[in-house]
């Protein structure tokens, strides 16, 4: 279990990042992943007075502190008005509601575990993620990047008109998800992202046209089996490479005939 | 370091180590009901409210409570006392051990939603794991508690 010598609650972004840059020192979120490591930590510098922990809306976008908690987002009215109640659908799996009032989206940003259902949800949008030092950048680029000691500050979506759904596939409700699946079409644009692989969540687009025409029981299924055939597979205790990809097959097909009014799954 | 919060309505004031968990912090102020069941926040058995809302005491920081209202079951005896009578009348517990962060929860949860369906109860509670039952005493009893409670009100507004 962590060790922790040393605790401090930022003042500043700037007493937190320089804070930060000692090897030792770890930024602490909702702390329910970090406690489960086996680290000595320095200083464990908490966010929790920065203000961070609120969902902003404008006409043209969202953005969430790193200290949201999951909880607040899953339940947040205009998140989920414009996701179409994929932000409540995404998160409520997630263990518990006294977890979810616990592990922020910062956290969950910053770690990109390929379990996430977080990544996978929000790689479906227009997301951004804010660094206190590097800036702004899409999400997909951030999912890429090496770990380093900066700070996560907030999240941003942007809110261009589209529709999404979601599905996810568990052993048992609460667990790990065995695959996770979100689809969107944003200015007539799908994107297909599938997660827990068990590898980090990955965008797959359109790019041979099979949507070309519209959804239908035909272009759901070829588009399905384009996207599962691209999608690399691995297998852990909870479920084969094999059996993930023919999830991801199935998982897809069914957001697509969602998405395309055919048929609910939810 | 030092840590000032409030626990069930009083406040306390100690010395603590930086890295105390919550859950260490309030047994050792006599909240027994506080249970370390998985310590890897799964099973709620440690749950206890902060600023009213529910949260795992096994992986919180004291000192992050610092300036906050906890309430543990013992502080809610009152709240707890109208429905637990209807958890027991079905035999839901067996060992009991999972009874206090159950009970938090379904306080929390008839706090946020007074008439939740079935499958509100059970979204609600899933972060609460019983290893004896099926949960569904738990569910018939806090149907019962719900049903009789409506029934009261019914007879009042009559
Ligand atoms: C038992 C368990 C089950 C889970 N099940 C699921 C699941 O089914 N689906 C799912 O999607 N997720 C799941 N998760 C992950 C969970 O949802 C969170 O993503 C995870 O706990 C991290 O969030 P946190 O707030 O606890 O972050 P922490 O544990 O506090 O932090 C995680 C990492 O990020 C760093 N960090 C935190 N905030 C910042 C910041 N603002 N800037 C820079 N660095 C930062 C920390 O130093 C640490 O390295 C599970 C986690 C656990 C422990
Ligand atoms: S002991 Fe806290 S969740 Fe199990
Ligand atoms: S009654 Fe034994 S754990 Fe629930």
């Amino acid at each position: 279990m962590i060790n922790i010598q040393k605790y401090v609650q930022a003042e500043s972004l700037e007493e937190a990042y320089q804070l930060n840059q000692k090897r030792s020192a770890r930024i602490l979120g909702g702390m329910l992943w970090l406690k489960m490591s086996d680290n000595t930590v320095g200083t464990a510098v908490d966010l929790c007075r920065l203000g961070l922990d609120t969902i902003e809306e404008t006409e043209e976008a969202f953005s969430i502190g790193a200290m949201t908690s999951l909880r607040q987002m899953e339940l947040h009215q205009g998140l989920n008005r414009y996701t179409r109640g994929m932000a409540a659908r995404s998160l409520g799996d997630i263990v518990g509601v006294q977890f979810r009032n616990m592990a922020t989206v910062g956290g969950s940003v910053w770690g990109r575990f390929g379990f996430s259902d977080v990544l996978t949800f929000l790689l479906s949008l227009d997301t951004w993620v804010e660094l206190y030092k590097g800036g702004l950048m899409p999400l997909e680029t951030f999912v890429f990047l090496k770990r380093d000691n900066d700070l996560l500050v907030r999240i941003h979506i942007r809110k261009k008109p589209g529709v999404f759904v979601y599905q996810a596939m568990r052993n048992q409700r609460t667990d790990f998800p065995v695959l996770t699946c979100a689809l969107s079409c944003v200015q007539g644009e799908y994107r297909a992202v599938i997660g827990a692989r068990p590898g980090k969540a990955m965008v797959l687009g359109d790019e041979e046209g099979l949507l070309a025409e519209g959804i239908s029981q035909e272009s759901a299924q070829a588009f399905a089996a384009y996207a599962a055939n691209r999608t690399p597979t691995g297998t852990n205790l909870r479920g084969s490479a094999a059996y993930r990809t023919h999830l991801a097959e199935v998982l897809l097909r069914r957001n697509l005939l969602e998405l395309g009014g055919m048929q609910k799954w939810n | 370091m030092e840590l000032t919060l409030t626990l069930n309505g009083k406040p306390v004031t100690e010395q603590i180590e930086p890295g105390l968990l919550l859950i260490d912090f309030l047994r050792s102020h006599g909240c027994y009901s506080v249970k370390r069941g998985c310590e890897t926040s799964n099973c709620g058995l440690c749950t206890v409210f902060l600023d009213g809302r529910p949260v795992l005491s096994c992986s919180l920081l004291a000192a992050r409570a610092a300036g906050h209202h906890i309430q543990t079951l013992e502080g809610l005896q009152e709240e707890a006392a109208d429905f637990v009578g209807f958890i027991a009348d079905q035999g839901a517990d067996q060992c009991g051990f999972c009874n206090p962060g159950f009970v938090m929860n379904t306080l929390a949860l008839l706090r946020e939603n007074p008439d939740p369906s079935d499958d509100e109860i059970r979204a609600y509670l899933a972060g609460n794991l019983c290893r004896c039952s099926g949960y569904e005493g738990q569910l018939r009893g806090i149907r019962n508690y719900l049903n009789s409670r409506k029934k009261e009100g019914g007879a009042h507004g009559a």
